[in-house]
Order: C-alpha cells, then sequence, then structure tokens
C-alpha cells in the first residue's frame, strides 16, 4: 500500500487548514455561498435532502485497518454510527454537521486520507480494480498507474474548475472489473508486440443521462507518456468542452458532437506540442511508488486444505460463500475474499462502526492488513490464505456480513435515492431491500446464478443502471415513483448499455417485475450454465417485453 | 473601480481597456478587443489585447512580439477555460503580462500563477468582499504541489529527487 511521505503529509495538512480558512471566510461573508460551494464540494461536502454529506477518499479503493477503523471512529463520533461505500469506492457520511467537518478531516489526514476532489467539477477519485495487485491475469498493478494520476490531479491548477466532474478508471486485466468503457478516460495496461508495457486508452464513456460506451484514442501509450497524455485530454476538454449546458458539458458530448477521430488530433496536437518532460513522472517517481505495491510476503499453502474441505461439506452455506465470495490469488493456497455488504434485506453498501471495526481487525489477522472497496458496493480481504477462510467466514458471520451472494441476484447496487439524495426523482434503497427479500433463499440464487441488478434514483445514473443486467432507474412521473427497467447491460471488457423493456412499473410492484424477468429466463435459457446476460445476448428483448406486459389470460 | 492585484497585493492599474468601438487614444497603454489589434499595432500605443475565453489562444500569437499585455476574460470563478487559455499562451511563448479579467476568487490565485498569470484585474464586488491580503495569503497555503507550474516553486516530485528530501 502507498504511504505518505513528508511531502504528501504536508499537502494533506495544508490542505485542511485551507479548508479552514474557507470555511471561516464564508462565515464572514468574504466567500459568498455560489463561491463557497465549488471549494466544499472539491472537499467532499455535499448538501442533500436533511443534512451534510461528506464524501471521503478511498483513492482505488485500497485501504488498510488502521484506516478502517478511523472511518468507524468518524461513524460513532460525527455521525450515526455508520457509513455508505460508494460505487466509487468512497465511503459516505451522511450526517456530519458543518462546524465538525474540518475535525474530521484532520482524523482522516491523521492515517493518510482525505475527501480531496471527491465531488465538484475537478478530476475524481481515479478507481481501479478490487482485486488489482493480486489477479493471476494481471499485467501489472494498476494502483500504480492510479497513485501516480492521484497525485498529479490533486489540485491541479489548471483542471479543478471544469465544466463538469472527470472519472478516470484503470485496470491491469484484460478482464475489467473496473468498468473503464463507462469513464472519462479508461486506461487498460497492457504489452505491445515488443513486450513493452503501456496503456490502451479509451475516452468519452459515462453513465448520466446520455450513457456512452468509451471509444479507443489511443491503442498504445508508452507508460512515460501517461500524464502528459492524460494532461492533453484535460486541455483539450476544458478549453473545448461545452459550459452552456451542465448536461453536455461532460467530455462523452464533446468526444460525440467532435468524433473520435477530430478529437484524437486535437490532443495529439497538443500532446507532441506540449513540454512533456515537465509534466511526466520521472523514472524513479514511477519506480518509488511502484515499490510500495510490491505483493506483501506470502508463503505458498496447500490449495484444498483438509479442514476446510470438510468445513465446505459441513456447513453448504459456507461451501457457497467459498465458490461465490472468493477470487484465485496469485500466490499458491491464497484467495481474494469477498466480504458481502448486501445482506438480505439491507441498504446495499452500508457498514456499521462495529461492522468495520470486525473487518479490520479480520484484515490484519487475515488479510496482511489490507482491504478494498469495489465499485459494487462491497469489501474485499485481498490476501486469505484457503486454510483460513473458514475462520473468515465464521468471523463474517458473527457480524451478519456473511452472505454468499457476491455477482448473485441480491448482490444489488443501489445509490442512496430519495431517502438522502436531493437530486434523486425516487427511492432506491427500499427498492433494493424489496427485492433482496423476494430472492432470499440462497438455493434459488444459486439455481440463477450471476445476474447483476443496478438501482438508481434518478436520471443521473449513480447506481450505473444502466450497465446492470437489470438495470432499474426510479423516475418521476407526475409525482408518482415510476421505475423503468433495462436489460442486458454490462460493464466489463464486454460493455453494454441495457435496453429498455417498455412503460415503467410502479415501486410496489418491482419485486414482481423482477422475478418475471427471472422466472422467464429460467424458462428459456440453454441450460443452467447460459446466464442471464448470454440468454438475452441470444434471444433478445421479445420473451421478457411478452411475460411483462402481455395482458393476463 | 475595478481593483488590479498581484503577487504583492493591490498594484495600480495603468491600462485602459478600449470598448469595441471606442476610437483609439494618440498616447498611454490600451487594451484592445482581438479584431483591433492589426489597426491598433500600427500606433505607438503600448499595446494589450483582451481574449475571451473561447477563441484559440494561437489567434494571438502572431502579435506577440508587439504585445505587452494579454489580458483574458474570466466570465464567471467557476469558468476554467481560461486557465488553459493562460497556460497555452505561456506555451506558445508568450512572455508580457498576462492577466485574468473577471470575477475570480483568490482561493483560485494560486491556481492562476501556477498557469502563467501575473495579475488580477477584479470587478468591485469581488475585490470588496475580498481585499488584497486574502490575495497575497493564498500562494502561500499549500506549499508544494504535485504539479510544476510556472511559480518557479517547483513540485512535490522535483522535491523528492533533491538529495537531502530523503
Ligand atoms: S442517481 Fe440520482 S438519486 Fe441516485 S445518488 Fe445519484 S443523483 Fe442521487
Amino acid at each position: 500500500m502507498y504511504r505518505y511521505d513528508e511531502f504528501d503529509h504536508r499537502f494533506v495538512t495544508e490542505r485542511v487548514a485551507e479548508f479552514r480558512d474557507q470555511v471561516s471566510r464564508r462565515l464572514t461573508g468574504a466567500l459568498n455561498e455560489a463561491e463557497f460551494k465549488p471549494l466544499r464540494l472539491m472537499n467532499g461536502l455535499y448538501l442533500q435532502l436533511h443534512a451534510y454529506m461528506l464524501r471521503v477518499a478511498i483513492p482505488y479503493g485500497s485501504l488498510d485497518a488502521r484506516q478502517m477503523r478511523m472511518l468507524a471512529h468518524i461513524a460513532e463520533t460525527w455521525d450515526k454510527g455508520y457509513g455508505h461505500f460508494t460505487t466509487r469506492q468512497n465511503i459516505q457520511f451522511n450526517w456530519p454537521k458543518l462546524k465538525d467537518v474540518p475535525d474530521i478531516l484532520d482524523a482522516l489526514a491523521s492515517v493518510e486520507m482525505h475527501a480531496i476532489q471527491t465531488s465538484g467539477n475537478c478530476i475524481r477519485n481515479v478507481t481501479s480494480d478490487p482485486y488489482a495487485g493480486l489477479a493471476p491475469e494481471e499485467i501489472e498493478d494498476p494502483r500504480i498507474t492510479a497513485e501516480i494520476l492521484r497525485q498529479w490531479s490533486s489540485l491541479h491548477p489548471e483542471f479543478t474548475f471544469l465544466g463538469r466532474k472527470f472519472k478516470i478508471a484503470v485496470t491491469g486485466s484484460e478482464h475489467d472489473r473496473a468498468a473503464i468503457k463507462v469513464h472519462d478516460i479508461g486506461l487498460q495496461i497492457v504489452k505491445d508486440d515488443s513486450g513493452e508495457t503501456g496503456y490502451r486508452v479509451l475516452v468519452g464513456g459515462g453513465l448520466g443521462r446520455t450513457p456512452m460506451i468509451g471509444k479507443v484514442i489511443r491503442d498504445f501509450l508508452p507508460k512515460a507518456d501517461l500524464l502528459p497524455y492524460v494532461e492533453a485530454v484535460l486541455r483539450v476538454y476544458n478549453l473545448h468542452g461545452r459550459r452552456d449546458n451542465k448536461y453536455k458539458a461532460r467530455i462523452k458530448i464533446l468526444v460525440h458532437e467532435t468524433g473520435i477521430d477530430e478529437f484524437r488530433a486535437q490532443v495529439e496536437a497538443e500532446f507532441t506540442s506540449m513540454d512533456r518532460d515537465s509534466v511526466a513522472a520521472p523514472d524513479d517517481e514511477m519506480a518509488r511508488i511502484a515499490a510500495y505495491f510490491a505483493l506483501p510476503d506470502l508463503a505458498e499453502k496447500p490449495d484444498a486444505p483438509v479442514e476446510v474441505e470438510r468445513m465446505k461439506k459441513l456447513d453448504p452455506d459456507f461451501a457457497q460463500w467459498v465458490t461465490r465470495n472468493t477470487y484465485p490469488h496469485r500466490v499458491p493456497g491464497h484467495v481474494a475474499a469477498t466480504i458481502s455488504l448486501k445482506p438480505i434485506g439491507g441498504a446495499p453498501g452500508d457498514a456499521t462502526a462495529e461492522q468495520m471495526r470486525a473487518m479490520a481487525d479480520l484484515a490484519e489477522r487475515f488479510s496482511a492488513d489490507e482491504l478494498r472497496i469495489t465499485h459494487e458496493q462491497n469489501v474485499v480481504l485481498p490476501h486469505v490464505a484457503i486454510g483460513d477462510l473458514y475462520k473468515v467466514y465464521r468471523g463474517l458471520a458473527a457480524i451478519g456480513l456473511d452472505a454468499p451472494n457476491k455477482g448473485l441476484v441480491t448482490d444489488i447496487i443501489a445509490c442512496p435515492g430519495l431517502d438522502y439524495c436531493a437530486l434523486a426523482t425516487a427511492r432506491s434503497i427500499p427498492v433494493a431491500q424489496a427485492v433482496s427479500k423476494r430472492f432470499a433463499s440462497n438455493a434459488r440464487q444459486r439455481e440463477i446464478g450471476p445476474l447483476s441488478i443496478k438501482i438508481s434514483g434518478c436520471i443521473n445514473a449513480c447506481g450505473h443502471h444502466h450497465i446492470g443486467h437489470i438495470g432499474i432507474l426510479g423516475l418521476d412521473k407526475a409525482g408518482v415513483e415510476s421505475y423503468q427497467i433495462t436489460l442486458g447491460g454490462e460493464s466489463t471488457e464486454e460493455a453494454a448499455l441495457g435496453d429498455r423493456t417498455g412503460p415503467g412499473f410502479g415501486y410496489d410492484e418491482v419485486p414482481d417485475v423482477v422475478e418475471k424477468i427471472v422466472e422467464t429466463y429460467l424458462a428459456v435459457r440453454d441450460g443452467p450454465r447460459e446466464t442471464f446476460l448470454q440468454t438475452y445476448r441470444r434471444i433478445g428483448m421479445e420473451p421478457f417485453k411478452e411475460a411483462l406486459y402481455a395482458p393476463a389470460h | 473601480m475595478p481593483q488590479l492585484i498581484d503577487h504583492l497585493g493591490a498594484a495600480r492599474d495603468i491600462w485602459t481597456r478600449l470598448a469595441e468601438d471606442a476610437p483609439l487614444p494618440g498616447t498611454g497603454s490600451a487594451i484592445v478587443p482581438l479584431d483591433r489589434i492589426e489597426e491598433a499595432s500600427a500606433t505607438g500605443l503600448e499595446l494589450g489585447v483582451h481574449l475571451p475565453n473561447d477563441v484559440e489562444p494561437e489567434a494571438a500569437a502572431p502579435w506577440f512580439e508587439r504585445l505587452s499585455l494579454i489580458s483574458v476574460d474570466f466570465p464567471s470563478f467557476a469558468d476554467g477555460r481560461g486557465f488553459s487559455v493562460g497556460q497555452r499562451l505561456r506555451a506558445l511563448g508568450f512572455e508580457g503580462r498576462l492577466r485574468a479579467s473577471g470575477p475570480v476568487i483568490s482561493d483560485q490565485f494560486d491556481y492562476l500563477l501556477a498557469c502563467g498569470f501575473d495579475e488580477v484585474l477584479l470587478p468591485d464586488d469581488v475585490a470588496e468582499r475580498q481585499p488584497p491580503e486574502h490575495w497575497t495569503a493564498a500562494p502561500g497555503r499549500i506549499t508544494l504541489g504535485y504539479q510544476r507550474g510556472r511559480t518557479g516553486r517547483g513540485s512535490i516530485l522535483d522535491a523528492r529527487r533533491m538529495p537531502h528530501s530523503g
């Protein structure tokens, strides 16, 4: 894990002092509300429906036990005892008071954390693969790139008042778990024919009200050119992106309206003419950062220890948990274990202070002191010896986080929606809870297999509904909540935007609607190995439409 | 009266900004619209140009030698195009005085300096709320950032490479 040096420490501490000063200048009136707003947003502070919300950055989702405990402490001291992990690998506290915020930021700084650029029209927290560094198929740990970008983008003088927010994601594996195709810039670490490592660069993806899949702007970018190239993209965007309409201000609209070829030509012209050396991170700096992400020292262990095999037989839920919630690791005898923050009927992504502390303890004892937050709003223990899995599982059961449902129908992503968000047009958390309860049975979930449901409470799409296998978008139709359903979305290297089934459904109807979709799939799938997505891609929308809209006989 | 601020605080503005079709003065320092550079450059005036933030900065490049000042328009503090315009003008080789004109805020001063600006010309209401000491205090607040910028302070990346930085 990256560790702050003296410069990072001073930077973050000074940033907190600066924010304190901004708050006091707001109180004296030196800054008016319009001027203060972007400054507080750039420090993660939103005004929500009922209170302020503070969004804390967890860069590329990596944190250690000490940091997780501090999040628990903040939840207990300044909030209502819980936090909400988001689809951007961050955590949100929903009830802090404005006057406490500088103290919270101080507390975060003491464990090398901050809330810088978790909101506002600037470059946001860079996201990555939750299995970074451990996935066997990975070319290089994407967190090295993400950390270089984090530093470069922090309080960037030129790009802190962009037309709109700007999101970057990085994957080091061909199998994309970072959803790079729906980011403003997506970076995939690749090797060229000569074996040199570099990036495939995508631009102009995004969700929101005009969802788009990113387009390739560079097939191969040498590593050394990372920062100059990204800076060139940002400069062209900052100069030419639309400012007349906030809904058309993302880079995806600029790329779409300019055309990818012309946009590429503009970026290349900027890249060629700029002083690249003054922007690029020197080799020794890259090496310095890379060293922090070396895999922890893990001794090779047996792949199928007798004790764990025995427990799998005795405890079928544990067996399912091992099947569903673990992922292979580079070091034999280890796995990455996903802690599902989707207990049946729970609010997706929520964790109490007590649960955070217990997860921190487990990370310390069984996962080389590391945790990861995923964009699916779960937590990963990245380095668990298979022989320890049962102990980990029991530890999670004790805090109610043992759901063996990763990637299954109850592993639902939902934005805060009308329960918290000032922009919401409908509830999303209660919808997730109702659907989750409907599919509570483990056996039934197993039978259904991989199925991702994603729910947003308004067209802004924070719940990523466009890329859910089943997407649910809550709208307001003349004062009544109406839920629009999409099918066939996907977030990986096969990214696709879902297709609308047709007219929306009422709040109470959503669980039935999901059930009808699932039943239709089960009835027509080509055997239990064909997933929902494969079936949908094979047979298309018609059978589902028929099931949802045909008059009852 | 609009207030001019540079890194040392309140400064005296010797420049007159000419309205679109106002006649050129005989002497002094005048800031003219882009489409009047040609006409103005034939005079003995000390010359500046005012650039809107949606024209290509390259448009001013042929006149760099003749221009002592370029004023970049900031229609609102939230419209950050001017930062890139300033950056581009410097990259293109403009070495004269670079001014940000508009309701920017003191929290942006360090960013403006890093993008190559020398000074800001503030409208009354901003100048009243944000006295010069707010502006002189701003640049020191973050000792070193991660980008090199044009202030001469260097970046954290540079500092890390110094032998004594450990
Ligand atoms: S999708 Fe809409 S309702 Fe949900 S968090 Fe985003 S803005 Fe709020």
